[in-house]
């Protein structure tokens, strides 16, 4: 891929990516933790948003804040904060989803002063009428609240063409992700996590034309027929796959994922804003027509009945449950899911992730033995 | 069940017979509903339960039979169970005790009688929604969840709004389950007795401030049972008042719940309920009475935003308010005033695993009042009813420190 180099090296290093851009740019940085923030709003505010995940470093000042029983992911986002690497951002948006991600939004206001701090407090249940009221009145604050931060107004027109720019860069991935579930071999899976993961923290005009042109390349490859034994088709599903090796780890035993159900993946592109009336309201149709996220309530059961339908569709043979360490909202939906899964026929191996560098020989072992089965 | 609650030994006696009878009661109806043609509803703690009782309906609190499976020390068992059923040992223990129960009905009272529907409120955490899904999917009985947006910051219009909604779905959800309309006057009545337990129970709470104090933490552990469970009966309201005049004596009597009372307690999170009677000594040995804890005033903490003459109309904010939905800032300044209140000379904190919104901000809590008051704070790592997360010896050994460090403080005049 020819732009994957400026894709990985934003990956590499988001709070430097966005650090240049806005020096490059005079953009504001807006840091953001879910993928229920509204990056339209934001876009549309002539921001960049930026999502953290994760630190690359030791875990030590979050523990002065966070018990050990908290996940990687919180621990990690709030240990950039204190150590002062996220002093660029010129705001911090955090929307609620799990009890976790609540109390961060707490430890962070009181302990880094740098830039504003929105909260989006989302319903939790999103099937009522009175929870789509609250869910628009939210957005419309939110536009409010970040248009007074920036002191900015956010234009119809603006948040029209932020759409555009995000339909585009989820159109891209989509068809993308098609390619590559019609041909595996066509790239790695740990290069389209890069590319994912990079989409989300690259300036999203730029995102819109480099994917672009990353699926004109890809298209011309893709005609080239695949050789070889066909890998073992699988569908990755659960919390936030923060881990690039495990992508290698299944592909060099012998599978290829060719479909995700996680929101740094699949959930992120697979609903595009609906045409229709003020562009507001359809950033909070995609909110509410999206398949939820464990820790929103839609339904009993959609979340494993969405996720036999992806396997089906993609004609994968095994599911791999990736269940990050203390995330309480996908440790409750595991059961229920394998146990659908199970009733359908569909081979299901679960993963515990216990921090960001922990895929070592065990668990590829395991994984080896799961793929034999399929 | 009564040699199983772990407050046996501690030493408010006269009421105590009454509480036991009275819970034993309310299980035996709870059991037989369904020979009295009677619905059962399971609700959060935290909970509206109001609308329940005014509709003739059971309630039937999870958390509380979770409370009980703790205290019987048959915690570990039933999570083990939850385990073995995929559930990971990191998840709530109430949850994970609940969820298996359900399946094998064992625990302390043979498991809980059967719901007919689940009303879940997510005023304490997310846990409870997923909770309930969990049971709905079981039990195959129709769900209703009550959405309390979180405070951050500031109770927003939009949230009042969203929040009163509810109140009407929720009334309109229980007349479709039970085929029956609610009759306003009941509810009405039933509002203002579960203002006036609510404030009973408040005013227990307050004898504290008495020294020596007529009660501890374990004491209120014990006898909030029946603001939860049966908020809204007149028979709690009765309970209460004789509660509050047999501390009101005590205190006149300056008769203390630890004799030679020497240092003043606050107790946050919730009870370990496995080592209740334990604790209550370890801290007695040490003349130190945990005069009042952050848990049990969670059930007449937010009481002033309810207007007894428009119950349903203030409730949802009244609930919405609860102390687990607060900011953790909010929280440090209740807790600074419960200080205050109480003439606390340390906090002990129970950093609990299975408790995540209550836990996270702890640390920041601590620190606040290290620096606003001066006084020290004790961190107990435990599980509310998970024995496997506690250390006995660890947690002795603290104790003995903290004390310690409490008595310099004291000899220091801080
Ligand atoms: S949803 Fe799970 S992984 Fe994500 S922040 Fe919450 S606990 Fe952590
Ligand atoms: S103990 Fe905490 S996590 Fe468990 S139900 Fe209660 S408030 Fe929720």
């Amino acid at each position: 891929m020819k732009h994957f180099h400026e894709f990985q090296q934003a990956v590499n290093d988001p709070l430097d990516y966005a650090r240049n851009l806005k020096n490059d740019s005079g953009k504001e940085i807006v840091g953001y933790v879910c993928s229920y923030v509204p990056e339209e709003i934001i876009l549309a505010a002539g921001a960049h948003p930026v999502r953290l995940f994760d630190t690359r470093s030791q875990i030590g000042l979050a523990d002065l804040h966070l018990q050990s029983y908290c996940c990687s992911l919180v621990r990690g986002i709030l240990e950039e904060g204190l150590s002062g690497r996220a002093d660029g951002l010129d705001g911090m948006i955090f929307p609620h989803t799990c009890d976790s991600i609540q109390r961060l939004s707490d430890i962070w206001r009181m302990n880094i002063p740098a830039g504003f701090h929105l909260d989006v407090i989302l319903p939790v249940k999103l099937d009522t009428d009175s929870a789509r009221d609250y869910l628009t009145d939210v957005l419309r604050k939110f536009r409010e609240d970040l248009s007074g931060s920036l002191e900015r107004e956010i234009t119809d027109a603006a948040l029209e063409k932020a759409i555009a720019t995000m339909n585009v860069i989820r159109q891209s991935i989509r068809s993308i992700y098609e390619m590559r579930s019609q041909n595996p071999r066509l790239m790695p899976g740990q290069d389209l996590y890069t590319l994912v993961r990079a989409s989300m923290i690259m300036d999203r005009d730029r995102m819109a034309e480099l994917l672009l042109e990353t699926l004109a390349e890809l298209q011309t490859k893709s005609d080239q027929a695949p050789s070889g034994k066909p890998p073992k088709r699988l569908v990755l599903a659960g919390g936030i796959c923060n881990q690039p090796d495990i992508y290698p780890m299944i592909e060099e035993s012998g599978g290829a994922i060719v479909w995700d159900d996680f929101c740094t993946g699949a959930r992120y592109f697979s609903q595009m804003i609906p045409e229709g009336a003020d562009p507001l309201s359809r950033i909070t149709g995609r909110f509410l027509n999206r398949i939820v996220c464990p820790a929103k309530h839609m339904d009993l059961d959609s979340r494993a009945s969405h996720l036999i339908g992806l396997v089906k569709e993609q004609n994968a043979q095994g599911v791999i449950f990736l269940l990050l360490k203390f995330c309480d909202p996908h440790a409750f939906d595991y059961p229920y899911i394998r146990q659908s899964l199970d009733k359908a026929g569909i081979p299901v191996m679960l993963m515990e992730i216990n921090d960001p560098a922990s895929a070592g020989g065990q668990m590829k072992t395991r994984v080896e033995a799961f793929l034999e089965m399929l | 069940m009564s040699d199983k609650n772990p407050e046996k030994d501690t030493k408010t006696v006269k009421s105590e017979k009454k509480m036991r009878d009275i819970m034993t009661a309310y299980y035996i109806d709870a059991k037989t509903a369904r020979q009295n043609n009677k619905k059962v509803a399971w609700i959060t703690s935290g909970g509206p339960v109001e609308p329940l009782i005014a509709m003739d309906i059971i309630p039937v609190y999870p958390e509380n039979h979770g409370a009980m499976i703790g205290a019987s020390k048959m915690g570990i068992d039933l999570c083990e169970k939850a385990e073995a059923m995929g559930y990971s040992s990191d998840l709530c223990s109430y949850a994970r005790a609940d969820i298996s129960c359900a399946t094998v009905n064992g625990g302390p009272i043979g498991g809980l009688p059967a719901p007919d529907m689940l009303v879940c409120c997510n005023n304490i955490c997310g846990t409870v929604m997923k909770w309930y899904e969990v049971q709905a999917r079981y039990f195959q009985v129709p769900l209703f969840i009550y959405d309390t947006p979180f405070l951050h910051t500031e109770y927003s219009p939009e949230i009042k709004r969203y929040a009163k909604r509810q109140m009407e779905e929720y009334i309109s959800f229980l007349e479709g389950v039970t085929g029956r309309k609610m009759g306003r006057d009941r509810m009405m009545e039933v509002g203002r007795i579960s203002y006036a337990g609510s404030q009973l129970w408040q005013e227990v709470l307050d004898t504290a401030v008495s020294k020596p104090s007529p009660m501890t933490a374990f004491d209120a552990f014990f006898h909030l049972a029946l603001i939860v469970t049966l908020r809204g009966t007149q028979q709690s309201v009765d309970y209460y008042r004789g509660l509050l005049a047999e501390m009101q004596e005590r205190a006149k009597a300056g008769i203390g719940a630890i004799p030679g009372e020497k240092y003043r307690l606050l107790w946050d999170n919730l009870p370990i309920w496995y080592r209740m009677k334990w604790l209550a000594e370890k801290f007695a040995e040490h003349d130190a009475c945990l005069v009042a804890d952050t848990y049990t005033s969670a059930w007449c903490g937010s009481m002033q935003y309810i207007d007894v003459h428009d119950f349903i109309g203030s409730a949802a904010e009244a609930y919405t308010r609860s102390y687990l939905n607060l900011g953790v800032e909010k929280m440090a300044r209740i807790v600074l005033g419960m200080i205050d209140k109480y003439d606390i000379d340390g906090i002990v904190m129970h950093s609990n695993r299975s408790c995540k919104p209550y836990s996270f901000g702890q640390f920041d809590i601590q620190k606040i009042v290290e620096r606003e008051r001066g006084i020290p704070s004790l961190l107990i790592e435990a599980d509310m009813v998970d024995e496997r997360s506690f250390s006995e010896s660890q947690v002795e050994t603290r104790i003995d420190a903290f004390i310690e460090m409490i008595r310099e403080n004291k000899v220091a005049g801080r």
